[in-house]
């Protein structure tokens, strides 16, 4: 029968327009105000429509998901060091970048001119990035990581494009949120929850060598003479921390200024 | 033809390559040499007795298959009088191994006789060869730029030619590290004032310039009333199609000459999205090539990727320390690139049904089902497209146990769920249970047949002669895959079978992608329990940043969804090995399936040009790279 073909066809549509509707009958019609019905819907079990309702509710994305990079720094409330950046601006995220949108001023002492390991600026251009993640898989410190924030638009793109070491820095206890199991990975992999050098130094049995940021650092101490002094800098450590967490706040409240700039 | 009781099947395709080496030596003494040049392979042909050679090659020797022709320019490497050369790699239709010949020409004033009527399929390819090196053909009939437009100064794959943003012969460049002071190459170089003409281009008439060479090369530079029938006299009509319509999947212009609503010429513009990615490629070092495969055929990133890395894998092995992948990692690699024909095929029968008119609900079926599959891919991979996955001698990570997401700044939702058993919902329930009704669905509807059948016809010897792969050249009724004729990774020990169509219509382009579709499953259901037997062990290959390659040139190719994906690099310079390539070719079949396009759409309505178009299956991130 001519048409027969058709007809069948038409069969089909109207079993997943039906499909949709069951499915809807399933969760007690609340399908998509339910939000613990969201993981049902994204399963391999779902049928006829499961469209994701964005941006009211955000697909969850997996923890190797891989945005714009961050810089890792040690949290806010750390014991030791806190706001430190793990980075030590050797520079292999910037040479094994493939679009070069990694941009590293390697640290100096300002006194001896000798490099020290951790960066003085770095910068991200994130038109330039292409999420490929290789900053992160190659970086041996584990200090750089690709981030799970996917909302970045703007409205100028000469302004606010190009990430400093403000925009990019977020704490370790971020990363460990986000990715917990690769952080797991990570952290058997160094051999505690420290940054590599420190984890590294006491193994050796030594005390945390404590790097003094260029601005507070007279000469570039031997490291037993920086253990010794490390007490008697207590109270300068906390200024440092003060300082940073100033500067954090300063950022984020940069950064929401702006989101609340862009209107939804 | 291949021997078929020979009891060793890829020592006999050796010697069968030298054999057929030999032969060309013997027949045509001191034009056909030994290429001696360290890790190269084949023969240099005299170019003066090119055509002949390449007669004998396809007639008598039997490589009837050309799949690949390409440049490559040793500025101040070779000699003076040869520091150019076109590489040709043709193939038996029956498999095996390719027979690598070259034709060398001085770069100044370069010239190599043009074998369209050898092999039609070297169309696009030589007039690439001439748009990007500036080499010349004598005797093909349409000989234009076919990426680049009218204006452009130069060609830009040319060693000594620099791009406008350029900072450095390779990456990475100096400027990063460690005085990375950020800058905005465009504010340095500012457009406008690095654009340069040629001397005798017009600006002012640009339209009318490059219009009216492109009618002019389609003989349409006559009078049209002359040459209208007799019986009812109707006006010809030229219809652009594109660069920016819906039909033609991206930026792509058809030129049509109408004769009434009947198709009597076409010629396909295309080069709207070229960035020169072979350019890119060689600034590039070898694994920074990775992320940009991607970006070819972005709808099957993971295919890309296996191409790359086994191109770059075959010159890694004739150095000292390399390590082949694990047999997981070659059980990852093949579960990854059958997933990917199946999301691309998903996708480009969709897209053949919008083509048609039925706009976006079986699309958005078989949307449904890649989605699941681009589910895994981001978890696996980190990204759905964009999956930057293969490594040279492994891949990036292990399959994660759980398809893990939590709630963190942007998203407010948890998911938990077993990988391996999400998968297996896939590869056993979800995808079988859909193609049943998929093809339930469309198979049988009379639209779809009246529409399809017939239409379009590329019959076996045309799709052969015309270097047409994948689905166009199995459609054609020739049992031509990759997988099979040259097999790569561990498909030599899958159980699967090769589905072919019997005329070469789109009909049989829709039933051979289907087919297609089930063979994956069924190579997906063996490689479920290589997996499972598998487990623990490492996946990771090459872990070298800037991994050096030794020098030599390779040629890789894999069975891509959308036919024959091939790269061809060379590695040339330092002894000790490159870190960057000096030639990185891409042989893209949605380029090359391109060449019988006007063939194919010649004597049909001007409707059914989109349908037609919409079979190839062409990506034009590939297609224009």
């Amino acid at each position: 029968m001519y048409g027969r073909g058709l007809l069948r066809g038409l069969a089909v549509t109207f079993k997943h327009f039906v499909n949709t509707y069951v499915d809807d009958l399933r969760f007690g019609m609340k399908k998509y105000s339910n939000p613990d019905n969201f993981e049902s819907r994204q399963s391999t079990k779902a049928q006829g429509a499961f469209t994701v309702q964005y941006p009211d509710e955000k697909i969850a994305v997996p923890e190797r998901f891989r945005y714009v990079p961050f810089l890792v720094m040690n949290d806010l409330d750390a014991e030791v060091e806190p706001g430190k950046d793990w980075c030590t601006s050797c520079g292999i995220c910037a040479k094994v970048c493939p679009p070069q949108c990694i941009w590293i001023v390697r640290g100096t002492n300002p006194d001896t001119g000798r490099p020290v390991p951790e960066p003085e600026a770095f910068f991200i251009d994130i038109d330039i990035c292409m999420n490929c993640g290789f900053c992160s898989e190659f970086c041996p410190f584990d200090a750089i990581k690709m981030d799970h924030d996917y909302e970045i638009a703007s409205y100028d793109r000469t302004a606010e494009h190009i990430y400093d070491k403000d925009d990019l820095s977020k704490p370790f206890s971020y990363w460990r949120k986000i990715a917990p199991t690769t952080a797991y990975e990570e952290m058997q992999a160094r051999g505690g929850w420290e940054h590599t050098d420190v984890v590294k130094a006491r193994k050796k049995g030594k005390k945390p060598v404590k790097r003094k940021a260029p601005a507070t650092n007279g000469a570039a101490a031997p490291v037993a003479e920086a253990a010794a002094v490390a007490e008697a800098e207590a109270p300068a450590q906390d200024d440092r921390a003060e300082r940073v967490q100033a500067e954090r706040e300063a950022a984020l409240a940069r950064r929401r200024a702006r989101a609340a700039k862009s209107p939804e | 033809m291949v021997d078929q009781v020979a009891p060793d099947q890829s020592d006999l395709k050796v010697n069968d390559i030298e054999n057929a080496i030999e032969v060309l030596k013997n027949k045509y003494p001191g034009v056909v040499t030994d290429d001696t040049r360290h890790g190269y392979q084949g023969v240099i042909v005299d170019k003066k007795r090119l055509i002949d050679v390449a007669m004998t090659i396809r007639d008598e020797l039997g490589f009837d298959y050309l799949s690949s022709a390409t440049a490559v320019d040793y500025h101040e490497m070779g000699e003076p009088d040869s520091d150019m050369e076109m590489v040709y790699h043709a193939y038996r239709t029956s498999g095996g191994s390719a027979l690598t010949f070259k034709a060398q020409t001085p770069r100044d004033n370069a010239e190599i006789p043009s074998l369209i009527d050898v092999w039609p399929g070297v169309d696009f390819q030589e007039r690439e060869a001439f748009d990007l090196m500036g080499i010349r053909f004598p005797g093909h009939p349409n000989l234009k730029r076919i990426l680049l437009w009218d204006g452009f100064l130069g060609h830009p794959l040319r060693k000594d030619w620099k791009e406008a943003y350029y900072e450095q012969d390779h990456k990475p460049f100096d400027s990063r590290w460690p005085g990375g002071h950020v800058h905005r190459a465009e504010e340095k170089n500012i457009y406008g004032k690095n654009v340069a003409y040629p001397e005798d281009f017009d600006l002012s008439r640009l339209n009318d310039v490059s219009e009216e060479a492109l009618y002019n090369s389609m003989g349409l530079g006559v009078d049209v009333q002359e040459l209208s029938g007799d019986s009812m006299s109707t006006d010809r009509l030229i219809v652009n199609m594109g660069p920016h319509h819906p039909s033609t999947h991206g930026v792509f212009r058809m030129i049509i000459s109408l004769d009434g609503e009947t198709i009597e010429a076409l010629e396909p513009v295309m080069g709207y999205l070229h960035r020169n990615h072979e350019k890119i490629g060689e600034r590039n070092t070898y694994l920074h090539n990775m992320p940009f495969t991607d970006r070819l055929d972005y709808l099957s990133s993971m295919g890309n990727n296996l191409g790359y890395a086994l191109t770059i894998e075959q010159l890694m092995a004739t150095g000292a320390r390399y390590k082949p992948p694990s047999y997981r990692a070659e059980s990852i690699r093949v579960l990854m690139a059958e997933l990917t024909r199946i999301c691309n095929h998903l996708w480009s029968i969709g897209f053949l049904l919008n083509d048609l008119g039925a706009f976006f609900t079986p699309m958005l079926y078989a949307n449904n089902e890649r989605e699941k599959i681009l589910d895994f891919f981001e978890a696996t991979a980190g990204s759905r497209l964009m999956c930057n996955y293969m490594r040279f001698g492994g891949v990036y990570k292990d399959i994660p146990e759980r398809i893990h997401s939590v709630a963190n700044l942007v998203n407010d939702r948890v998911r938990d769920l077993d990988t391996m058993e999400f998968l297996s919902d896939i590869i056993y329930e979800r995808l079988p249970r859909f193609l049943d009704e998929y093809e339930y669905y469309l198979s049988e509807n009379e639209i779809i047949k009246s529409r399809c059948i017939g239409v379009g016809m590329l019959p076996a010897d045309m799709a052969i002669a015309y270097s047409a792969a994948g689905p166009l050249l199995r459609a054609a009724g020739v049992p031509y895959d990759v997988r099979r004729a040259e097999p790569y990774s561990i498909y030599d020990e899958l159980d699967f079978d090769i589905p072919v169509g019997i005329q070469g219509d789109i009909y049989d382009r829709y039933t051979v992608r289907m087919s297609e579709m089930r063979e994956s499953l069924r190579i997906l259901r063996q490689i479920m329990p290589r997996l499972e037997e598998t487990k623990g062990e490492s996946v990771t290959g090459n872990t070298q940043y800037a991994a050096r390659v030794p020098i030599g040139e390779s040629y890789g190719r894999v069975e891509n969804p959308k036919g024959e994906l091939g790269y061809y690099v060379v590695s040339a310079g330092d002894k000790k090995g490159t870190q960057n390539a000096w030639r990185y070719h891409i042989r893209a079949p949605s380029f090359i399936n391109l060449t019988p396009l006007g063939q194919m759409s010649k004597g049909h309505k001007v409707a059914d040009v989109v349908t037609v178009l919409g079979s190839i299956d062409i990506v034009l991130g590939e297609t224009d790279r």
